[in-house]
């Protein structure tokens, strides 16, 4: 019999950042700094799929299950 | 001109046959069951899902849709990078459990689930023929995509969309869901190519992002229409906002999302996979600016139809035979997609539909055949969305969608973490949801046709009698008026001692993963 299993960690609390910073304009509604060119607006938008990248790894390596 | 063509056609027909061939890859003792011929068999590794949900997930409407809305209307359009930024976190809280769900309890729909959750047939029911009727706009987004492919060759008339539209028919119908996860390696390579190409040279040809901008500013300034420009302004930040949200709550809770997820090996397939996709993201919000890099270049869409300015731009800056390459990548990228969403639609109207109401004792070769019919006439009212509804910009195809499929999320998605709502309350709360959503839309006008009706997702809060010039995604509003109706139904229910239905789960099905002894492979067919 294996021990009950659970999708309760403290680690996933972690994933609401990427869900919240990308839906609050104010980080993001302007022109400068641009980027190579690239206003605010698009550039740091962008940047915001690293960040959702970075949290996710960190998540999935958290709660990874020991096999 | 014809170089484009013939390229464009020599490709198209070399990864149609790989979608025939595919049907002998890893081919199964018996290909004639709904396990087999719909999820694949469930047993892709992290490669494969990831070609299959990416390929899903970012499609014609990635290539062409999204960037005639920012050709369009600017900085909106770029509500499609925020959308899917938040999906990915999203599904690794939510569809997980309908994964451990599913495995335990060998369901393939999302309406098996809330059949199983709740015990009542008439919700799944619900569930059912709104995820087959929401993924209709959705594949016909992908017909417009190639439709405009074709326009820009200089093809016209009907015709060839009807051709490709029966290779994808006849390639889906014999091969089940192993002719699009193939063909979405060679339809991802292509479009990496085109993009990485497109997004280095294009730039650099019109001297830089700097004047690009520079250009869409010049663009915006001069048009009298405010709620197009650069930036977000006062009145559609909560309209982008909603979207995002809006949309990504929607994403997974189409059929063929939960297709895709539901076809891993485990649980951390799943979540790497989630980690993974965003590589997407970034491709897809580089395409968007394909918008702006139009403008700068000046391109005008054939007649009204923006959906020609990608295309147009391909034409324009690169060489003819690229140009084919180009063509070809945005072709194959609505074939993928489409061909996945029918098949999931088609899974639905099966198990839940064919075999709940019309055939109970249907056998599994029954099944499967009834699934690829139904996957033909899901096709065929893509193909009516598109003649009956012509919204401005075609992305709101996608986004009436939208609307539709969120009202299963209380059932569906709410429905993997509590089993607070009652059934009826569900009921209600969809019945209401999906009526406001439909009025709204309905009174949404396209100013640009002068339609009246379903001109877009975009719904004015003043006709609410408020006094503002904020606009919000109809979908969320919609979603609103459903969990507050099915809140108050329950509580109703609750108080009229009203039974709640049997829930054939358990908790600890919620986070059972491979190698669990209740976890089944899924070859488990006509016993669940």
């Amino acid at each position: 019999m294996t021990t009950p299993r659970t999708d309760r960690s403290p680690w996933n609390w972690l994933l609401l950042l990427p869900i919240a910073v990308p839906l609050i304009p104010a980080l993001f509604n302007a022109v400068e700094p641009r980027l190579f060119g690239i206003p605010l607006f698009y550039w740091l938008q962008l940047a915001f799929v690293l960040l959702s990248v970075a949290v996710t790894l960190v998540v999935y390596h958290m709660t990874r299950r020991a096999r | 001109m014809t170089t484009e063509i013939v390229i464009f056609t020599v490709l198209f027909l070399i990864v149609s046959g790989m979608g025939f061939v595919a049907s002998r890859w890893r081919r199964p003792d018996d290909i004639a069951s709904l396990h087999e011929w719909g999820l694949g068999g469930r047993n892709f590794g992290s490669w494969i899902t990831w070609f299959l949900v990416g390929g899903d997930l970012y499609t014609a409407y990635t290539f062409v849709a999204v960037p005639a809305l920012v050709f369009g209307a600017g900085a909106t359009g770029f509500f499609a990078v925020p959308y899917t930024v938040i999906v990915y976190p999203l599904v690794m809280i939510v569809l997980i459990r309908l994964w451990s769900v599913s495995h335990v309890h060998g369901l393939v729909t999302p309406a098996d689930f809330v059949r199983a959750r709740f015990g009542s047939p008439t919700l799944a029911l619900l569930v059912a023929v709104t995820g087959i009727v929401a993924t209709m706009p959705y594949i016909a987004l992908q017909l417009v995509g190639i439709e405009a492919v074709l326009k820009t060759m200089g093809v016209t008339g009907d015709l060839p969309l009807i051709i490709a539209f029966a290779i994808l028919a006849a390639y889906t119908y014999q091969s089940g869901l192993r002719a699009p996860a193939l063909i979405a390696f060679v339809k991802d390579i292509l479009i990496y190519v085109v993009i990485l190409v497109a997004v280095i040279y294009i730039p650099a040809q019109l001297g830089g992002w700097g004047s690009i901008f520079d250009a869409a500013q010049a663009k915006f300034d001069a048009t009298p229409a405010p709620t197009d420009g650069v930036l977000l302004n006062a009145n559609n930040q909560l309209q982008y906002v909603t979207l995002a949200l809006g949309s990504a709550l929607a994403l997974f809770l189409y059929p063929h999302s939960v297709t895709g997820v539901l076809a891993s090996k485990n649980r951390d397939v799943i979540k790497r996979n989630m980690s993974a996709l965003p590589a997407y993201s970034v491709l897809l919000g580089l395409i968007a600016l394909l918008g702006y890099m139009a403008i700068a270049a000046g391109v005008e869409p054939i007649g009204t139809d923006v959906n020609t300015v990608v295309p147009q731009l391909f034409d324009r800056m690169f060489p003819d035979w690229f140009a084919g390459v180009a063509f070809a990548a945005v072709g194959i990228g609505a074939l993928v997609p489409a061909a996945i969403m029918s098949i999931a639609a088609a899974n639905l109207f099966t198990r839940n539909i064919y075999r709940e109401y019309i055939k109970r004792d249907a056998t599994d070769a029954q099944e499967a055949a009834a699934s690829k019919i139904a996957s033909l006439v899901v096709k065929v009212g893509a193909v009516l969305f598109i003649l009956l509804i012509d919204p401005q910009f075609s992305i709101d195809l996608q986004l009436i969608g939208g609307v539709i499929i969120l009202q299963t999320l209380p059932s569906v998605a709410l429905g993997l973490f509590t089993r607070w709502f009652h059934r009826a309350g569900l009921i209600a709360g969809w019945t209401a949801g999906m009526a406001a959503g439909m009025l709204m839309l309905y009174n949404i006008a396209n100013p640009a046709t002068n339609h009246a009706h379903f001109g877009s997702s975009a719904f004015a809060l003043s006709k609410l009698g408020l006094d503002t010039k904020m606009t919000i995604y109809a979908g969320f509003l919609a979603l609103a008026v459903n969990l507050i109706v099915a809140l108050l139904g329950t509580l109703i229910a609750r108080s009229a001692k009203l039974a709640d239905g049997p829930d054939a789960t358990r908790t600890d099905d919620y986070t059972a993963d491979q190698g669990d002894p209740r976890v089944h492979d899924l070859e488990v067919t006509s016993s669940t």
